[in-house]
């Protein structure tokens, strides 16, 4: 029996099978949308840059080399240098593991954050709805940037700081989503099921609601990656982000802004890093999106 | 006079994984001015069969047929301006579930009015004259009342009657009527389906009756066709029922339990015998 | 002893209150049906011997013991419940394994797998749906699925709400004809909500007519089958079944 045919068994010996056929389906699926597998090489490339990137990059991220000034793009320097002449293609690679830094984080934060207080609001319903969701759309009302400037500005700038201040702007908007998507689960004839068996609401919205709001959540969370990557160039270009020397995307691009006329290349060549990155996350969130809506289960 | 409705070999196939599936095989019937009831469980393809005559079957849906022909007119052949022309004027259907067929935000008046004034051209009073006389119809009492109602004031049962109401207006030769009261309750059911049968003998139209219930079927229609598995196994006059001869449909009517049982098993169908699931 | 004892039993829900004044007495071992139109109140009743509707006045016994207003982990044990939809009852995500290991999880039972593979033995499933997900399962195999849960905690009465009428009718005769089997075998108790007159009269000992949220009428079986139902609403029904 090859591993394929372990994976599709029409019945599984075990539960680990059973999952691990089921991933198999959405994988399968994902493959068959050229845009997701274009999605999914840009976040892979994006990946192995930011892992191997001191093997990648050709020079050192910080080096000065005065005597190289605002080279435009050649055979020694791929992507030119900028005005304290260094080489912008190892920053470019350096800068992945930043963004992929603020990228993670910013999902592992606010999304679990998200999804339990929606999930709680929307299965408890009643008043701890009406204060969480309240708490909610004051967050929602203000716009995302601003807000996360008004917390940098108070945090103090820094990465650390943006991050937060990002991820603090995000969970909203899923919270959102967890709760409209309980409110539809919660009174489905298998959560009464378990709820007469006497399990109790931890149990039931950890176990059983959670696991149906996740695929809509990685959905979202992949397609919102985009604008944590744009807010963070932003803050970063505003210069409450990353903080010089540090090789962040959109803070290269404002220390490239003076040059912009004379010297493209500065401000260009990160620019074009930040748009292939944020495309490949929207190509992948589209496909899963595709994949993992719950209407299409029945057929995968 | 030639048929009504006349079908031959219809093939309905969607896609799949493993290359194209059927789920209707070759059906063949005609219809004459008469009642036709389509029995089969779900999966049998009575609702495909139902859709392919009005061409409902959306794509990647693929329908064809040697044959189907309605008065002369080549059905397949139809484009959707065309097909428009003759649904609802000409070939209506009733639906299982009215909640889903009515719009929420027009009243019950409007709604009929505009199904009216679609396929023909009439003064506003004669509109108004004819809603009421076709709400009367199909027994509501105070039509005027109930004219001015939006789709959630009223019951399933008079839902369903509004739906019928609507379908029969334009006065169409055919109707096709898919699971038109599973949704009801018993009693409103035979109700439902007296009016349907009323308004279908007296106009003299065709009816193709669709549904999973023997009983039903074969209290309502002249003849009968037992589907499986996208294929006509058994067709038999109404009356005839009892003297089924296929397997099948032996074995659907022994399954049914009845009022006074005193059978301590009910007989399962061997499924293997008809290539089933 | 009763299964199941209902005294004065009002249901509401929210302001509107839905069932009236209902008294029932149901001894161990009987099978029991509540017929009735929609809207009558019927399915109330069970939720709220389940503890899925809460708001109730009067009292609620099970197995000789009153009941909260809540679930609780006690009734649990004593009573289970069968939805009617078999496509909502299954959690899509989780395999047959986890649904019916889940009732032992809770109540901290041990041997799962055995117990697991034994129940789905006693519904007629083949061990090889046990690592299934409900997709791939057909209508009648997910009910079966959906009573072999019900019954893992091994209760005494089962709630039955209109457990075939989403199924066709070759599959409800397996179901019924499984229904009738474990009753028999385990000794249970049943209280099925139903439309189905003929269903009743294959699985069930006695009736309650109800209408409008009260009881029109309690009978026996045998007189459902000679069509001896006594109020003129009882043999509306009948009428309309047997298609009059």
């Amino acid at each position: 029996m090859t591993t394929r045919d372990w994976l599709l068994a029409d019945s599984p010996t075990s539960r680990m099978q059973a999952n691990a056929g089921r991933a198999y389906r959405v994988f399968t699926a994902l493959l068959r949308n050229p845009l997701s597998v274009l999605g999914g090489i840009i976040i892979l490339v994006l990946l192995l840059t930011a892992a191997f990137a001191p093997w990648i990059a050709p020079y050192s991220p910080t080096g000065q080399n005065l005597s190289a000034r605002l080279l435009p793009p050649s055979a020694q320097y791929w992507m030119g240098t900028d005005e304290l002449g260094r080489d912008i293609f190892s920053r470019v690679v350096w800068g992945s593991q930043i963004t992929l830094t603020i990228v993670a984080l910013v999902a592992l934060i606010s999304a679990p954050l998200g999804l339990f207080i929606g999930a709680i609001a929307g299965y408890f319903g009643g008043w701890v709805d009406r204060m969480l969701m309240g708490f909610t759309d004051i967050f929602l009302s203000l716009p995302k940037l601003i807000l996360a400037l008004a917390f940098v500005a108070a945090l103090g700038p820094g990465i650390n700081n943006a991050i937060i201040a990002i991820a603090i702007t995000s969970w909203p908007a899923y919270a959102r989503i967890a709760r409209a998507e309980t409110l539809t689960i919660r009174n489905a004839e298998y959560i009464s099921a378990v709820q007469l068996a006497g399990g109790g609401p931890l149990r039931i919205i950890v176990q059983h609601i959670l696991p149906l709001c996740t695929s809509s959540m990685i959905v979202r969370v992949t397609l919102d990656m985009a604008g944590v990557i744009l807010t963070a160039a932003g803050l970063g270009f505003l210069g409450l982000g990353a903080q010089p020397p540090l090789p962040e995307w959109g803070a290269m691009i404002s220390r490239g802004r003076t040059f912009i006329l004379d010297q493209w290349w500065v401000a260009t060549m990160p620019g074009f890093a930040i748009i292939i990155v944020s495309l490949g996350f929207c190509f992948l969130g589209d496909g899963l999106r595709d994949v993992l809506d719950p209407k299409s289960e029945g057929k995968s | 006079m030639p048929p009504l409705l006349e079908v031959e070999n219809l093939r309905v196939s969607f896609p799949t994984h493993s290359g194209r599936v059927e789920v209707v095989k070759g059906l063949s019937f005609t219809l004459g001015r008469e009642r036709l009831g389509i029995v089969g469980e779900s999966g049998s393809g009575k609702s495909m069969t139902g859709r392919s005559i009005l061409k409902l079957i959306r794509k990647p849906g693929q329908v064809t047929a040697d044959k189907l022909s309605f008065d002369g007119i080549d059905i397949l052949a139809q484009n959707e301006k065309q097909m428009r022309a003759i649904r609802g004027a000409r070939i209506s259907m009733v639906m299982q579930d009215p909640k889903f067929s009515l719009n929420p935000v027009m009243t019950v008046g409007e709604q009929i009015a505009e199904a009216l004034v679609t396929h023909q051209k009439l003064p506003r009073r004669d509109v108004q004259a004819r809603i009421l006389d076709m709400l009367k119809a199909v027994r509501i009492n105070d039509p005027e009342r109930v004219a001015k109602l939006y789709p959630h004031e009223v019951s399933g049962g008079m839902g369903q009657r509004i739906m019928i109401a609507m379908m029969l207006i334009p006065e169409p030769e055919l109707l096709i009527a898919d699971e038109p009261t599973s949704a009801l309750d018993v009693s409103v059911q035979a109700q439902v389906l007296d009016i349907i049968d009323d308004l279908v003998t007296r106009k003299g139209m065709g009816l193709i009756l669709i549904s999973h219930d023997l009983a039903l079927v074969s209290r309502y229609c002249d003849r009968i066709l037992v589907m499986n598995a996208g294929r006509v196994v058994e067709e038999c006059a109404a009356g005839q029922l009892e003297n089924a001869q296929h397997p099948y449909t032996r074995g659907l009517l022994a399954a049914m339990p009845v009022i006074d049982e005193n059978r301590d098993e009910l007989p399962v169908l061997d499924r293997t015998q008809w290539a089933g699931t | 002893m009763n299964a199941i004892d209902l005294q004065n039993l009002d249901i509401s829900y929210g302001d509107t209150k839905v069932v009236f004044d209902v008294n029932l007495a149901i001894p161990e071992g009987e099978s029991f049906a509540l017929v009735g139109e929609s809207g009558s109140g019927k399915s109330t009743i069970l939720r709220a011997i389940a503890g899925l509707a809460p708001d109730w006045t009067g009292s609620i016994s099970v197995m000789g013991k009153p009941r909260s207003h809540h679930v609780d982990r006690a009734v649990s044990r004593q009573a289970q419940m069968v939805f009617q939809d078999p496509y909502g009852s299954l959690h899509p995500r989780k395999t047959i394994d986890a649904a019916l290991s889940e009732p032992l999880a809770i109540h901290g039972i041990g041997n799962r797998g055995e117990r697991v593979e034994a129940q789905l033995k006693a519904v007629g499933l083949d061990q090889r749906f046990r690592f299934r997900f409900p997709h791939q399962l057909s209508g009648g195999q997910r009910q079966r699925v959906a009573i072999a849960r019900a019954l893992m905690l091994e209760p005494k009465v089962l709630l039955l709400d209109e457990p075939t009428s989403a199924l066709d009718v070759s599959v409800q005769a397996e179901i019924l004809n499984l229904l009738k089997r474990l009753r028999r075998e385990q000794g249970l108790t049943y209280l099925m909500v139903t439309h189905n007159l003929p269903v009743v009269s294959f699985l069930c000992d006695r009736l309650a007519v109800m209408r409008h949220g009260r009881i029109v009428e309690i009978a026996d079986v045998a007189q459902l089958k000679a069509g001896q139902l006594r109020e003129p609403y009882s043999q509306e029904l009948l009428a309309a079944t047997e298609g009059g």
